[in-house]
């Protein structure tokens, strides 16, 4: 280790003012910071002692958080294609089968984002901040396993650029990264990010007969208005292939979708150890669920058609909603800030997501779109949470 | 009326380096000092003594041209022996080189009974204790032309590694009470003694008469007044609040039955870096060397002048701040560590659970050193300050406020109940390591002298 803090040293004079690299100070600054905690003390005024958690390993857990949905992910991809084409291979095949076209999406994903963010901190001198290490990871996660790698760098760069600097980088943005990322994909270049082609990884083969990429939200649709009762229509589905849309299969994720978002077991993982570290609000996650279910049972109130008669615990494993509320909705930057408040966003994140989803015949998946809205009304939300705070402080003042 | 408050929030950080409930025979500091900078809000500081001149303890030394009826005296007799100034000619230290034997100016005993509110003000902020009345708002020096609403005593100190109070004013019953029955003639409202209700309450404080006795429990900062405030009369705009230390409760009645201004008082000597750990008895603004040198278990420490909340780093031949009843003296952090940042441990002291974050596992004292581990950064983690902030006020809101200098969203989230000590925490656990106590007194500032 002192061999490498001595490599540091003694690049450090490029970088120091009046070195020929003086302009990329922040960025040398950034990857000692990774190597080593820096030596850094407390002011000799106020706190003497500081709490041994920082940024760097919040954002750490965060993506720890992901591991398994990605893992997932990559068994998942290489399990439909084989399913698709209708080869029996051994797991491992499929393992391999699925990195080899996960791991370019989520390299291009870092590679890119990180890039872009250097370049940021070098133009605007601002610390090299680790909020792209969650995005990465995200933005690969979100993304259909066949999308072209330029898009997803365009998307990145997008996001980064529009969705975050602009504002002033990382905790100063107002939509969630990966989700504008994603969202901008999703208008952009709706061929390579919606219908039913683009879930499962094909290559140059053809799938067997009888195989149908559709996703359950879309089955779902379909079934509503062909008048099919639900359960049926996903039960059937590719059911010769022994690939039906059960819950079971559902909640566990062996189905077609982007890469991380299937398994809602894993997501729950996730949950799991985002709540206990604390780092995401469970307030969030469980009102985003409650919302959900009871949205979906309002609906079922109502039902004009099949798929507003479902049942209301299948939103909870269909398309990306235990992902988007688990890792997305809770992001803290771009959610609700106020405790009271986050009940109140998360809630509206799940009703929000199944009125889409049924309702709106061009968008089958809601919850990027009610992530992103309830991104812009979180800052009313609190706003009001806010201003009942002042309001108790003032009623006191006149008593 | 005596309420009983549970706080549910709040952090006790459990540091190494206890002092051990006993006195401990140091050599007694020779030098002392007054700090201007101890006492916030001081504006036109004005030194009425030159280097080379002998004071008794009781001597006027100076006062604050801003609100010059408060004097601050010596508190011992000696010599000065340097008047210190830093940039800008900032007062920063008067240095008085002390006699083996104390002699006292006769500041004249204080009837009570006999002596009527103004007069009763008048010789407290001749006496010298006066600077031991905190207003709130703002946490500044009182003004002897302000009558409170109410006047709230802390009677405990929650902070890492604090003095017993019970233990540090032994003793003292008399003086305490007379400070208290001079306290309840400042003020037309209650004096409110809050004690530690999680704990066997000292007799001291137990058998006090004339004020509301209040009990608090919770972790830290269960015994920041701030907080106690907040749950028994809260500060709103316009509001004019007293606060005093048990400490300086004693001081006062030095002065009322004595006739002097006694500044001496019991510091607990605490830190991890202490081989002799304990409670000593000295004067305010001593010189804390003999308490430091030769007691040291290792070379790279950092001395504070209070806890290690809110204290401040003086120097081995620093001076003990007029507010503080301890030195703590822990580990200089000033070391890279690799993967500092992922490695999982035990060890490091953390409010949080992040991956690796173990420490809630141990169960055993921390030896924390002054390492920031991580640098600053924007707000990013959200919903962390409001657990170790007991009370109904939006911090990060708040903070918010500040920063962009908005004096009515100051106003309104309720700047005007916290001062620096009571965001002490919050600074603490902010994983992104903001300096929130200086950003509050910036604000408090704003508010101030606008």
């Amino acid at each position: 280790m002192k061999a490498l803090q001595n490599l540091f040293d003694s690049i450090k004079p490029n970088f120091e003012k009046g070195g020929k690299w003086e302009k990329f100070y922040t960025l040398y600054e950034g990857h000692r910071t990774i190597a080593f905690a820096p030596d850094l003390t407390t002011k000799s005024k106020g706190a003497q002692i500081k709490d041994a958690t920082d940024l760097k390993r919040v954002m750490i857990t965060v993506v720890i958080a992901m591991i398994p949905a990605l893992i997932f992910g990559i068994l998942n991809i290489g399990h439909q294609h084989f399913l698709a084409i209708g080869e029996e291979v051994t797991w491992i095949d499929k393992a391999l089968f699925g990195l080899w076209s996960v791991l370019p999406i989520l390299i291009v994903s870092y590679a890119i984002g990180l890039g872009t963010e250097f370049t940021f901190c070098v133009i605007r001198n601002h610390p090299v901040s680790e909020g792209f290490l969650v995005t990465g990871m995200l933005i690969a996660l979100v993304m259909p396993p066949h999308i072209p790698l330029w898009q997803v760098a365009l998307a990145t760069v997008f996001a980064v650029v529009v969705g975050k600097e602009v504002f002033g980088g990382t905790g100063m943005n107002i939509l969630n990264v990966a989700m504008t990322a994603r969202a901008f994909l999703y208008f952009a270049y709706p061929a390579q990010i919606s219908g039913d082609q683009v879930w499962t990884y094909m290559g140059d083969q053809t799938p067997v007969d009888g195989f149908s990429g559709a996703t359950a939200l879309a089955v779902a649709y379909n079934a509503g208005i062909d008048g099919v009762p639900v359960s049926d229509a996903l039960a059937s589905h590719n059911a010769s292939l022994g690939a039906d849309f059960s819950f079971w299969n559902m909640f566990m994720g062996w189905i077609p979708g982007s890469i991380g978002e299937t398994s809602t077991l894993m997501a729950l993982i996730g949950a799991v150890i985002l709540i206990y570290t604390g780092v995401a609000s469970w307030k969030i996650i469980v009102s985003g669920f409650g919302g959900a279910y009871l949205m979906g049972l309002v609906m079922n109130l109502f039902a004009s058609n099949e798929f507003m008669a479902m049942a209301p615990h299948f939103h909870w494993v269909m398309g990306g909603l235990a992902f988007g509320v688990v890792f997305m909705a809770t992001d803290p930057v771009s959610a609700a800030q106020t405790e009271t408040g986050k009940w109140i966003y998360g809630f509206l994140i799940g009703a929000l997501t199944v009125i889409i989803r049924v309702t709106n015949p061009a968008y089958p998946e809601g919850i990027m779109l009610a992530v992103l809205l309830m991104n812009v009304f979180a800052p009313l939300i609190d706003y009001y949470v806010v201003k009942a705070n002042k309001t108790r402080r003032l009623q006191r003042a006149t008593v | 009326m005596s309420k009983n408050v549970k706080l549910r929030k709040g952090f006790d950080i459990n540091l190494a380096g206890k002092a051990a409930k006993e006195m401990v025979d140091f050599e007694p500091a020779q030098t002392f000092a007054i700090k201007p900078t101890d006492f916030v809000g001081m504006q036109r500081p004005k030194v009425l003594v030159n280097e080379g001149d002998t004071v008794k303890a009781g001597t006027p030394i100076l006062f604050d041209k801003a609100m010059d009826q408060v004097q601050y005296l010596s508190p011992v007799s000696g010599e000065i022996i340097e008047i210190k100034r830093g940039e800008k000619r900032k007062l920063l230290e008067i240095k008085i080189l002390a006699d083996k034997e104390i002699s006292y100016e006769n500041l004249g005993k204080i009837d009570l009974k006999s002596t009527d509110r103004s007069t009763l003000v008048e010789k407290l902020a001749a006496g010298g204790v006066w600077p031991h009345i905190i207003q709130r708002p703002y946490g500044v020096v009182a003004n002897p032309a302000d009558e409170p609403k109410a006047i709230f005593i802390s009677a405990f100190d929650s902070n890492p590694l604090a003095p017993d109070m019970g233990f540090v004013l032994q003793g003292e019953e008399q003086y305490f009470q007379a400070g208290l029955d001079a306290l309840t003639k400042l003020t037309s409202g209650k004096v409110h003694l809050n004690v530690n209700g999680a704990e066997q309450v000292p007799s001291l404080f137990a058998n006090a008469k004339g004020v509301q006795i209040n009990k608090f429990s919770g972790a830290h900062p269960a015994g920041n007044v701030g907080v106690q405030i907040h749950h028994l009369d809260p500060i709103n705009k316009g509001d004019i609040a007293w606060t005093v230390s048990p400490v300086g409760v004693v001081q006062m009645g030095k002065l009322i039955l004595e006739g002097k201004y006694d500044a001496s008082k019991t510091i607990a000597v605490t830190g991890s870096e202490l081989t002799n750990r304990g409670y000593v008895k000295t004067i305010s603004g001593a010189s804390v060397s003999t308490f430091v040198k030769g007691n040291l278990q290792s070379g790279n420490i950092r001395v504070i002048s209070g806890n290690v909340l809110t204290g401040e780093k003086i120097s081995m031949e620093g001076y003990l701040g007029f507010y503080h009843n301890q030195i703590t003296v822990i580990p200089e952090g000033d070391y890279e560590e690799f993967l500092g940042w992922l490695m999982p441990s035990t060890k490091k002291l953390s409010f949080h659970k992040a991956i690796g974050m173990l420490s809630f596992l141990n169960k055993g004292e921390f030896k924390v050193d002054t390492n920031t581990h991580g640098e600053e950064r924007p707000f990013v983690v959200s919903g962390v300050f409001e657990k170790v902030l007991p009370m109904d006020i939006l911090p990060t809101y708040l903070f918010k406020a500040i920063i962009a200098e908005d004096f009515d969203e100051m106003e309104e989230l309720g700047l005007y109940e916290i001062i620096e000590e009571d965001v002490a925490l919050c600074e603490f656990v902010d994983p992104s390591k903001n300096d929130l106590q200086q950003l509050v007194r910036s604000g408090i500032e704003l508010l101030m002298y606008s």
